[in-house]
């Protein structure tokens, strides 16, 4: 070992507290990395290996009916690689071990296995047995739920017709990663699950022989996607074509690739944000030590050592930070990553979902960190080459001051002595004061952010569950009835109130803009099922027209006033004109109201309801959901409450260990912030404190001396977190603003008084590390040497 | 200008002890202080009996590591003896805890340092107002710039004023709290000679006005002669004690 090196290591035991400091910051750094961008990658990989390993469809249709025969027509749509024509349902189940009935999106698969687009894995049991009519294969997720195995039952009513079905195998689908009925924003798999039947099995009780109501179809390379949904538009219009879609509109890949793209985004963002204070941090910590080591920089120049070799020993202070870091960040993120992976298991559903750590993206995360490291210590190497060796020998120039902002004001007679002290200070290196006050402000930020989703979701859930949708229950059918069926079901055991609802698909059109969507009709005055806006109004439905959802209002360029087309997809597909009549500002989906009546006038049918809502005695909903279970008119039944509680449930899980992380990396950021602020005016001023002591003042208020300055600068960053916060949460807001939901802009102030308690408690556990050290300060030598 | 009368907080007097005989402020007795460095012991003090008297200007006079400027620690309560008792008016400072002689130091000593350490954030009288404002019943702040002669400097910054009226500062802080006593060490060691002189003046004019006891540490034989006593240390003993018929004033000094 080289005397220099010697040195390098005595010097850095000597600075072992702000190493450490520096490197966990550096540390959170490379762990961030490496999860993001390890799941990002991971994700990423899982998807594109399971969409082309299991044949992942392109384009996807829903129609009334068609005959077999119309496949070859499609399949010869220029463009089309191969089709996949099916019978898809959706059916109440009785599940065991739950009350309420579970809706089942029944898919037909063929008998016997057999290549096919959206290729099941079978994860456990086998494909189905040819020549059984009752088995059935589930949805991972929906058997895990339900604590489901091979060979278990369930009951399901088939076209009126209750039956038993048996579990022959679990599997997964690349067609629902993310398995989600389509109404809900989060999934809900005790109550809604995917299952697949053989066609034979399937077909004759909903009046599919020789027919399907489903098709996915494969596209050709390079083959227009556009071009053969327009096609296909045309093909299937007489058959109830729902209108065809690509990928893009697929649910479960929009969720699975806005995910992806989400933590793309955070992947680098977060990392950014360690990295620039590590940067900082070492910036500063660097240019303490080069100062107080001018003499053997001096000397070491004087001796013939050359500026590249004098550098190169400062720089690998830093680099030593950035060595620490990664031994510690490095496996700390592929855990996280791990942990991070395994959660993803629960949302999405991949045949493996491997965390991929590869030595590459470690080896870039080191070279960032490693890059960042060099950016902050070079304003201290520059120091150190400028340094002409005959001055570096002496002592520094004492310090200047003068007096304060506040003072020039003429406020100095509301400061005491040692606040005067405090703002000089902070005063006289204005550049460092403002970073260390940015730094701590984007811990408190980070904190806001992390609070931030529990109230966006408890806002959510308050608009969604408590404000708009009260009523305990909603009843589906399975087809559009007259009143009489509102009738008959307020007569079920329970029902307390009941409300009527119509949905009826349509293609919304605008000048060229056009949307696929649902109208859903509701009573006038209602009580059960409300409109609601972002600020928590109850929205009335005009008698005549059409109230869209902002999101839609946007997606079409309309406003109140605009006259646009519903091409109506169910029954014998009118095509009307309405007038938009007003806009929501909600926070789910792009949807579209009207009142009920207007609704039925529009599609000219006599009273006509698709469901009710239901307000429900809690002593009797079990007989209720019993007998729900076994009606063959309902083919679905939510439950408000057990959807409210799975929704909480899957939140608390998924938020809890990001949250969680955020705490742990703001509250690194703060704490190492104040300790080396801290740290580095201890040492600067150590001179001066000990002559304070020496005076007779004691170690508290010598201590409030040096604590003041990041007090002072903790306290101002607070509200300034506040702020960040706020904008960061405002642009997050924005970011993952799609069209399935959007999170609302509402930041409690519990939040805000969890980021500045906790900013408050990392400041002041470093503010007692360091009053710890102000017991060492050496009184004696104070008299004698000269700083 | 106040006596030095019976100093607030007496309280922590170890029982059974006797306050120090006659009217002597200090009564040291058998004090020595052994460092341990390393696998060394380092006498510094070697049994040191010593009283000093109220009013009285000494000047402790020894070369470097002769143990004098331990003995100044001491007396000021930086320091604990290894053996021995010093005792201030009632104050037993052998046995003292820290929180103890942090007090002490507050109410009763000012210290001068060689390079004056005034805290560079403050100005000259912002210096002198910090010490006051801890002070249970401090002379005036502009009062006590008046009396070394800055009236003129009283809103410059350290790093604005030249070393002597930076010690002159310095000074003006150490006797703002009206001390009992004043340690000095090495008062003029980093001034040229006339600054020196005039920072010797204004020791004296202190010692002289406010009865505070000074106690000067200097390695320069030219300043005992301005002293009431001078008290000689070498190798941690004191090897004599002498008392000036006639002192000389500071600006007849020469050297």
């Amino acid at each position: 070992m080289t005397a220099l090196n010697k040195k390098l290591a005595r010097d850095l035991w000597h600075m072992r507290g702000q190493l450490i400091t520096v490197a966990l910051v550096v540390a959170c750094g490379i762990a961030t990395y490496v999860t993001m961008r390890g799941a990002y990658e991971s994700v990423l990989y899982a998807q594109q290996d399971y969409y082309s390993r299991y044949r992942f469809a392109d384009v996807f249709d829903h129609l009334t009916r068609a005959p077999d025969s119309l496949a070859a027509s499609i399949a010869s749509i220029p463009g089309v690689s191969s089709v996949q024509t099916r019978v898809v349902v959706e059916v109440t189940l009785d599940v065991p071990g739950l009350d309420e009935p579970a809706l089942g999106r029944i898919i037909s698969i063929p008998e016997r296995a057999a290549p096919m687009l959206n290729s099941l894995c079978i994860r456990s049991g086998g494909y189905l047995d040819p020549g059984r009519r009752d088995g059935v294969i589930v949805s991972e997720s929906f058997a895990k739920a339900n604590k489901l195995n091979v060979g278990d039952t369930i009951g399901a009513v088939i076209n009126g017709r209750w039956e038993r079905l048996q579990i022959a195998g679990v599997a997964i689908s690349p067609e629902y990663v993310y398995e989600i009925r389509g109404t809900e924003v989060f999934p809900d798999n005790r109550r809604f699950g995917v299952m697949w039947m053989s066609r034979e099995a399937l077909g004759p009780p909903f009046n599919m022989e020789g027919a399907f109501n489903d098709l996915t179809l494969s596209l050709a390379p390079g083959a227009s996607e556009a071009d053969v949904i327009t096609r296909l538009d045309t093909l299937l219009d007489p058959y109830g074509g729902l209108g065809a879609y690509g990928r893009y509109d697929q649910l479960s890949n929009r969720f699975l690739s806005d995910e992806i793209v989400q933590d793309r985004i955070t992947g680098i963002f977060i990392p950014t944000i360690f990295l620039g204070v590590a940067a900082f941090l070492i910036h500063v910590v660097l240019s303490r030590l080069v100062n107080t080591q001018r003499a053997p920089i001096g000397l070491l120049k004087a001796f013939g050592y050359s500026n590249l070799s004098i550098g190169l020993h400062y720089l690998k202070y830093a680099l030593t930070a950035v060595l620490m870091g990664t031994i510690v960040g490095a496996p700390f993120g592929i855990w996280l990553g791990r942990g991070l992976a395994k959660l993803y298991e629960d949302f999405f559903r991949f045949p493996e979902l491997r965390f991929i750590s590869s030595p590459g993206m470690i080896g870039s995360a080191i070279l960032i960190s490693a890059v960042a490291a060099c950016l902050g210590a070079l304003g201290a190497l520059r120091s150190v080459v400028a340094l002409p060796p005959a001055e570096a020998m002496r002592p520094e120039a004492p310090a200047r001051f003068r007096p304060g902002f506040a003072e020039r004001l003429g406020l100095q007679r509301f400061l005491s002595i040692s606040a005067r002290m405090i703002l000089r200070n902070l005063e006289r290196r204005p550049g460092k004061a403002l970073i260390s006050t940015l730094a701590l402000a984007l811990a408190g930020a980070i904190l806001v952010v992390g609070f931030y989703f529990y109230d966006g979701i408890d806002y959510m859930i308050r608009v969604e569950f408590q404000t708009a949708s009260r009523e305990d229950v909603a009843v589906t059918f399975n087809e559009p009835h007259g009143s009489s069926a509102q009738y008959a079901v307020a007569q079920l055991p329970g029902v307390m109130r009941t409300e009527a609802f119509r949905v009826v698909p349509v293609r919304l059109r605008f000048e060229h803009r056009f949307r696929r969507v649902a109208i859903m009709g509701l009573e006038p005055d209602r009580q059960l099922r409300r409109l609601i806006d972002l600020r928590l109004n109850a929205v009335d439905l005009p008698p005549e027209g059409v109230v869209l959802s902002s999101s839609l209002a946007k997606i079409l360029g309309a406003a109140p006033g605009d006259r646009i087309t519903a091409e109506v997809l169910e029954g014998r597909r009118p095509v009307r004109q309405v007038v938009v009549a007003g806009v929501v500002d909600d926070l789910i989906g792009a949807s579209a109201y009207m009142d009920i009546h207007a609704l039925n006038r529009l599609m000219e049918e006599g009273p006509t309801t698709s469901g009710a809502f239901l307000s429900v005695d809690p002593l009797v909903a079990e007989r209720l959901y019993l007998f729900l279970k076994r009606t063959p008119a309902v083919s679905g039944v939510s439950v408000r409450e057990a959807m409210l509680t799975s929704f909480r449930d899957t939140i608390a899980r998924s938020l809890g260990i990001s949250v969680g992380s955020l705490v742990g990396f703001a509250c690194v950021i703060a704490f190492g912030m104040v300790y080396n602020g801290a740290r580095i005016t201890l040492s600067e001023r150590s001179h001066e404190l000990a002559s304070l002591r020496v005076l007779g003042f004691t170690k508290a208020e010598v201590g409030w001396m040096l604590l003041g300055e990041q007090g002072l600068l903790a306290g101002v960053s607070i509200p300034l977190g506040f702020l960040f916060g706020y904008g960061i949460c405002a642009l997050l807001v924005r970011a993952m603003e799609s069209e399935l939901y959007r999170m609302p802009l509402v930041i409690s102030g519990r939040t805000y008084a969890f980021s500045a308690i906790i900013v408050i408690l990392a400041s002041a556990f470093s503010g007692v590390l360091i009053f710890q050290r102000l017991r060492h300060l050496d009184l004696i030598s104070v008299l004698k040497a000269r700083e | 200008m106040p006596e030095p009368s019976q100093p607030p907080g007496g309280e922590w007097i170890a029982p059974g002890r006797k306050r120090p005989a006659g009217d002597a402020v200090f009564h040291v007795r058998g004090v020595t202080k052994v460092y341990r460095m390393g696998d060394m012991e380092v006498h510094a003090l070697r049994g040191i009996d010593l009283d000093l008297f109220p009013g009285e200007f000494v000047v402790l006079l020894g070369p470097s590591g002769s143990g004098k400027s331990t003995l100044l620690n001491i007396l000021g309560g930086l320091d604990v003896p290894t053996s021995g008792e010093v005792i201030y008016l009632d104050h037993d400072l052998t046995s003292a805890s820290e929180r103890e002689l942090t007090r002490y130091r507050r109410e009763h000593v000012g210290f001068v340092f060689q390079f004056y350490n005034l805290i560079p954030s403050l100005t000259a009288l912002e210096n002198t107002t910090l010490v006051t404002e801890i002070a249970e019943n401090p002379l005036s702040a502009d009062e006590c710039l008046r009396l070394v002669g800055l009236e003129q400097r009283l809103h410059h910054f350290p790093a604005q004023l030249s070393g002597g009226e930076q010690q002159r500062v310095a000074i003006a802080r150490a006797v703002a709290k009206r001390p009992e006593v004043l340690l000095c060490d090495e008062p003029t060691g980093a001034l040229d000679y006339p600054t020196g002189k005039l920072v010797l003046e204004v020791l004296e004019r202190v010692n002289r006005q406010l009865k505070t006891i000074t106690v000067v540490i200097t390695h320069n034989v030219a300043i005992a002669a301005m002293a009431d006593r001078v008290i000689r240390i070498s190798s941690g003993a004191i090897i004599d004690i002498h008392k000036n018929e006639t002192k000389v004033a500071p600006s007849e000094l020469t050297w």
